[in-house]
């Protein structure tokens, strides 16, 4: 009786681990990529990725970060779909990506917030093919959800910096991704609008469960934000290491372990502005 | 201790405080001074040139003892003496009329071209020569041409409208689409936009308050064109009546009254176009001004 008992157990973990080994297949797999540009000069070439391999797991928060101009938004580029590598792929979901993509939404350094459509078209934009029922009632919940009720039919010049990043934020929840590609999505804002955005932004993404890759060169927020933080390196730029993040949520920006993990990354990031030739932080 | 989720909520509502104020405001300061009172100098500073001026005009005539041109008392019992004829009402119809059809195809005609244009660079490379060469030459000069091809009729004016206004409203609609904001595009591609959505929900709307502005000037020129049109190609209109006024009788006080109501209606034209960059749909691309 007692073995029978253990033999169903075993299958059953067995399952269980097959099935767990299934769901970890990366959600997002960059392989060898490499992107060239083409120089100032005929026949003169930039090397801006080179050979750069990461993964990023289903529902796993993770920041790229590194010196500024060293790739990392061009790296994001090639992850979304808006640029190609000149050599190696990037398989999202087990397919090779192709271009940009629904179920993957962008929120750009720039605002791409639509100035002609007020708020609550801005974040209805995604939803243009389900009911207008359903549309009302995802737009009001998400407008909830990024704290703008009250501003639907306000238009984004009407805005501040940082409701127009929630707006945007809004939009890509919106259109239901299984991904969200954030590239210094809070780069122009003031530090306590920015302190605010990343305490939601965890929220949020405990409550929704995305995937979200984020690009930003503040070490702090990274370290704020990240279940996993990647270290570009100069260009051409690689994974020059790879950090966890495993502390505790809501973190503590003053604990011990929070410090360590930030001057981790900045020694890293230290040593390879010693060795480069320029300084281009 | 500081923890991250913890930052106070009183970000958020200061952030909000500050900006739940509408930025529209910024334009009422042309016509409220500082401290919010109306600002009657705005609006007594143009009356009084505009009586000085016709004070000047008036006593220049009697002065001069010029018995042709008029005064301004003598221009105003001309538009009288239209209105009570029937004309004054008879001509501005048949130059409005002429200006919404020459005027309507352009907009029907140019934006469309100027956003395929603007969009397709290889048609714009094909094409944009041939528009440059077109552009510079005046309508006045293609009446021969109209006249030769439509005869005296309405169709005239009209063609010549028509060739005045598309130029301005194609090469704006042009510029807005190349100047176009590229994270637009970018975030319409993410959505998935099909071909026709593109165009319709975003290179249109981030076109738009260009090409307002292009139809601004175009139905500017449209209303300096018509005139010109009427002197020669057709009998009614404003431009008629100011050629006819002269021919027949050197009725001056008649030519007078024809180029004030020119005016006018030109005013109130522009006025019209110039609500149209008032709707919130296009308000973000003049927010600087």
């Amino acid at each position: 009786m007692f073995d029978v008992r253990c033999w169903v157990f075993d299958v059953c973990f067995s399952i269980f681990s097959l099935s767990d080994s299934v769901m970890s297949e990366p959600a997002i797999s960059i392989r060898n990529c490499s992107v060239t540009f083409p120089g100032q000069r005929p026949g003169e070439s930039i090397d801006v990725l080179q050979d750069v391999s990461a993964n990023v797991a289903t529902g796993e928060f993770v920041c790229l970060v590194g010196p500024s101009g060293c790739g990392k938004s061009t790296l994001l580029n090639v992850v979304g779909g808006f640029l190609e590598a000149t050599s190696g792929e990037v398989l999202v979901e087990g397919q090779p990506v192709r271009g940009p993509d629904p179920r993957r939404i962008f929120v750009f350094q720039e605002n791409g917030v639509f100035p002609w459509l007020n708020v609550q078209e801005n974040i209805a934009f995604g939803l243009r093919r389900r009911a207008a029922a359903e549309r009302t009632q995802i737009v009001a919940h998400y407008t909830t959800m990024v704290g703008l009720t009250g501003f639907e039919a306000a238009y984004p010049r009407e805005l501040s910096g940082g409701m127009r990043q929630r707006v945007e934020i809004a939009r890509a929840l919106a259109a239901n991704p299984d991904i969200i590609y954030m590239d210094e999505p809070f780069g122009a804002l003031d530090f306590i609008t920015r302190l605010k955005m990343r305490a939601d932004l965890v929220r949020i993404w405990q409550s929704e469960k995305k995937t979200i890759l984020f690009v930003t060169h503040d070490i702090e927020e990274a370290v704020q934000l990240a279940d996993r933080v990647l270290i570009m390196s100069q260009r051409p730029a690689t994974i020059q290491e790879v950090v966890e993040i495993d502390l505790p949520r809501p973190r503590d920006l003053d604990s011990p372990g929070y410090l360590e993990k930030r001057d981790q990354i900045f020694r890293v990031m230290g040593m390879s502005l010693r060795v480069g030739e320029t300084s281009g932080v | 201790m500081r923890a991250i989720d913890d930052v106070s909520g009183a970000a958020v509502s200061e952030e909000k405080l500050v900006s739940a104020k509408p930025l529209r405001e910024t334009r009422a300061h042309t016509r409220t001074s500082a401290r919010g009172a109306p600002d009657w100098l705005s609006f007594a500073l143009p009356l009084t040139v505009a009586g000085f001026f016709l004070v000047l005009w008036h006593l220049g005539v009697r002065l001069s003892g010029s018995d042709l041109f008029p005064t301004p008392a003598e221009v105003a019992r001309g538009v009288i003496e239209l209105a009570q004829r029937g004309l004054l009402l008879k001509y501005i119809v048949a130059s409005l009329f002429r200006v919404s059809w020459g005027f309507a195809l352009a907009v029907m005609i140019g934006v469309p071209l100027g956003l395929m244009l603007g969009w397709y660079a290889r048609a714009f490379q094909a094409l944009n020569p041939l528009i440059q060469i077109f552009r510079p030459i005046s309508p006045i000069a293609w009446i021969p041409l109209a006249i030769l091809w439509f005869g005296v009729t309405d169709m005239a004016p009209i063609f010549l409208i028509f060739l005045a206004s598309v130029f301005p409203i194609t090469v704006s609609a042009i510029a807005a689409v190349q100047n176009m904001q590229p994270v637009y595009l970018r975030a319409a591609r993410n959505f998935g936009l099909s071909r026709g959505e593109l165009f319709r929900q975003v290179i249109l709307r981030a076109s738009l308050p260009q090409i307002i502005t292009g139809i601004r000037i175009a139905l500017g020129v449209a209303w300096l064109v018509v005139v010109a049109a009427e002197m020669i190609a057709v009998n009614s209109g404003l431009g008629y009546l100011i050629i006819d006024a002269r021919n027949a009788g050197k009725r001056y006080d008649l030519v007078v009254a024809g180029m004030v109501m020119i005016g006018l209606i030109g005013l109130m034209l522009d006025l019209l176009v110039r609500q149209l960059e008032k709707f919130d749909e296009v308000r973000w691309g003049y927010s600087n001004r």
